[in-house]
């Protein structure tokens, strides 16, 4: 048997219902296409009305396609999780050998299978319909990408840990944490224009020196490797972190009766 | 190799030419404890299980099966105590214990959103069967699936379910099979059908099965041992055969209502 085995079996899982149901599959494009297309449409009129010169296309609609890959990696890593809440199959998955850092491989992994077909969507929509060209970003696309990856992975393993820690009805959490960080990310605008307190959050979020680069690189100024560098590293420390938080919460539920309460009543 | 089987007379089946003492238990239990606060789940119970043993453990809701079970499967940790699968301490060796058990519980069903043969293979790949695709045909057979095999779990009867979760909890071949109340909600027909299944695993591969239940009559059938808990103590154990006329009863059923309504008048023997 593999190494890997049981990490497979967690992925394997995941392209079972997948595979299995379009209605999962669906999400995975809808979304970030409906994303690019308003926003391509809102970029497109803002050129129209705006002083020749400045393209918004590589701005907002770059910012956009970026954002909600960020997005798709870390709801992947939670969707795969809440799949085992909906079905109750923690006292199955728990009661085998399988091991906490196996598990959340497997989630990982499965994130990165479904943001990377997501990226695939946004990526010919924005260049084929709305004209973005990624040479504009240069060689930093790369990184940029790395780093928004790594971050959704950190992010989407903790709320992970917090739906363990606080429950099935806790699921709602997942959903909205890019939306709460958004603002202090700075997506679509420069560091700059937050006042102090949010400008020190901001520095703490691994996308905030991606969008403060690709703002940067569009404008035709420098970006110096070693501040996203910094972000990428921040980003690394948030996975390990996360899976910290998410050991210690599955060990508590152990410890306290949790987990087993999860699939049946422990009589008491 | 030869099986003796006297359970009226031993409680426990013997392999002939092997001495019981040189062979390791399929579980050891010892000092087993569980708080939940200041309320004693389970108290402080030592027990074992042999190879080829089947044992039920019994008593009334709230007793503290399930509890025991969970404890055995590493999903809930005792206050103090230890647990041996074989020679794997559940606390130090988590995955060589689990490696070798599994388990079927009506509380615990396997994903209904995948097929019987997807489900198979997913929980083949957590427990590291080699040969996968034989065994999940063999099980498949033994129970009856392979109509089923590409039916959702979701949308099987209770006795479908059932087969299914046993073929998974029998996928590892284990040395410990844990069965909490694998024929509840099952007719009388299917459940007679399932204890065979189990029946012939137990002679087949030698596991030892701790086995819980409320049918007191399936218990008689199958056990060749039972524990009675109450308050999550063990009150008495024995023979199913043997152990009611030993407290004055005529039937397990009697012997377990009595545990259930006066525990206090029963004694660990």
């Amino acid at each position: 048997m593999a190494p890997f085995h049981r990490t497979a079996a967690i992925v394997l899982r995941q392209f079972y219902l997948m595979r299995g149901s379009p209605v999962r599959v669906l999400p995975i494009f809808a979304w970030v296409a409906v994303d690019i297309v308003l926003w391509g449409f809102i970029t497109r009129y803002l050129n129209s009305v705006a002083s020749p010169g400045f393209d918004f296309v590589p701005v907002l609609l770059g910012a956009i396609l970026l954002w909600d890959f960020f997005t798709r990696v870390m709801h992947g890593v939670s969707m795969a999780f809440l799949e085992d809440v909906w079905s109750h199959n923690f006292l199955n998955l728990f009661a085998s050998p399988l091991s906490i850092r196996e598990y959340v491989g497997g989630l990982v992994l499965t994130g990165i299978a479904t943001s990377a077909l997501g990226l695939l969507t946004m990526v010919i929509l924005a260049t084929t319909v709305f004209g973005l060209s990624f040479f504009v970003y240069g060689l930093m696309l790369a990184p940029f990408l790395l780093v928004l990856f790594l971050f959704g992975i950190a992010l989407g393993i903790f709320a992970s840990a917090l739906v363990l820690r606080f429950g099935p009805a806790s699921e709602w959490i997942v959903w909205p944490i890019p939306a709460f960080l958004s603002p202090f990310a700075a997506v679509f605008y420069p560091v700059a224009t937050l006042p102090g307190w949010m400008q020190r959050v901001s520095s703490l979020l691994p996308p905030s020196y991606v969008f403060e680069g690709m703002r940067a690189i569009v404008a035709g100024g420098a970006y110096r490797g070693t501040t996203l560098l910094f972000g990428a590293c921040l980003a690394v420390l948030y996975i390990l972190l996360a899976s910290w938080c998410f050991t210690r919460i599955h060990r508590h539920a152990v410890r306290t009766g949790l987990l087993a309460r999860y699939s049946a009543e422990s009589a008491s | 190799m030869i099986m003796e089987m006297d359970p009226e007379v031993t409680g426990k089946r013997t392999f002939a030419g092997v001495e019981d003492s040189v062979m390791p238990k399929a579980l050891s239990v010892d000092r087993l404890r569980r708080l939940y606060g200041d309320t004693v789940a389970v108290d402080g119970i030592s027990f074992d299980v042999g190879q080829g043993e089947i044992v039920g453990l019994l008593g009334p809701n709230g007793a503290g099966k399930t509890t025991i079970i969970n404890m055995i499967l590493g999903v809930l940790e005792p206050t103090s105590g230890t647990i041996r699968i074989e020679d794997a301490d559940i606390a130090v060796s988590r995955v060589q214990a689990l490696e070798r058990t599994n388990f079927a519980a009506v509380y615990a069903p396997l994903p209904g959103n995948l097929t019987v043969y997807q489900n198979l293979r997913v929980f083949g790949l957590l427990y590291g069967v080699e040969e996968l695709p034989e065994r999940i045909e063999a099980l498949l057979g033994q129970f009856d699936l392979k109509r089923l095999r590409h039916a959702r779990c979701g949308v099987l009867s209770s006795g479908e379910q059932t087969r299914v979760s046993l073929a998974k909890a029998m996928l590892n071949r284990p040395r410990l099979l844990l069965l909490d109340e694998p024929t509840a909600s099952l007719d009388p027909a299917v459940a007679s059908d399932i204890r065979t299944r189990i029946h012939e695993f137990v002679t087949r591969d030698r596991a030892g099965v701790l086995w819980t239940s409320h049918n007191m009559h399936e218990v008689t059938d199958v056990c060749d041992r039972v524990l009675f808990l109450s308050h999550g103590r063990i009150l008495i154990e024995g023979a199913p055969g043997t152990l009611p006329r030993a407290h004055g009863m005529e039937t397990l059923e009697d012997l377990f209502i009595a545990v259930a309504r006066e525990p206090l008048a029963l004694k660990r023997t």
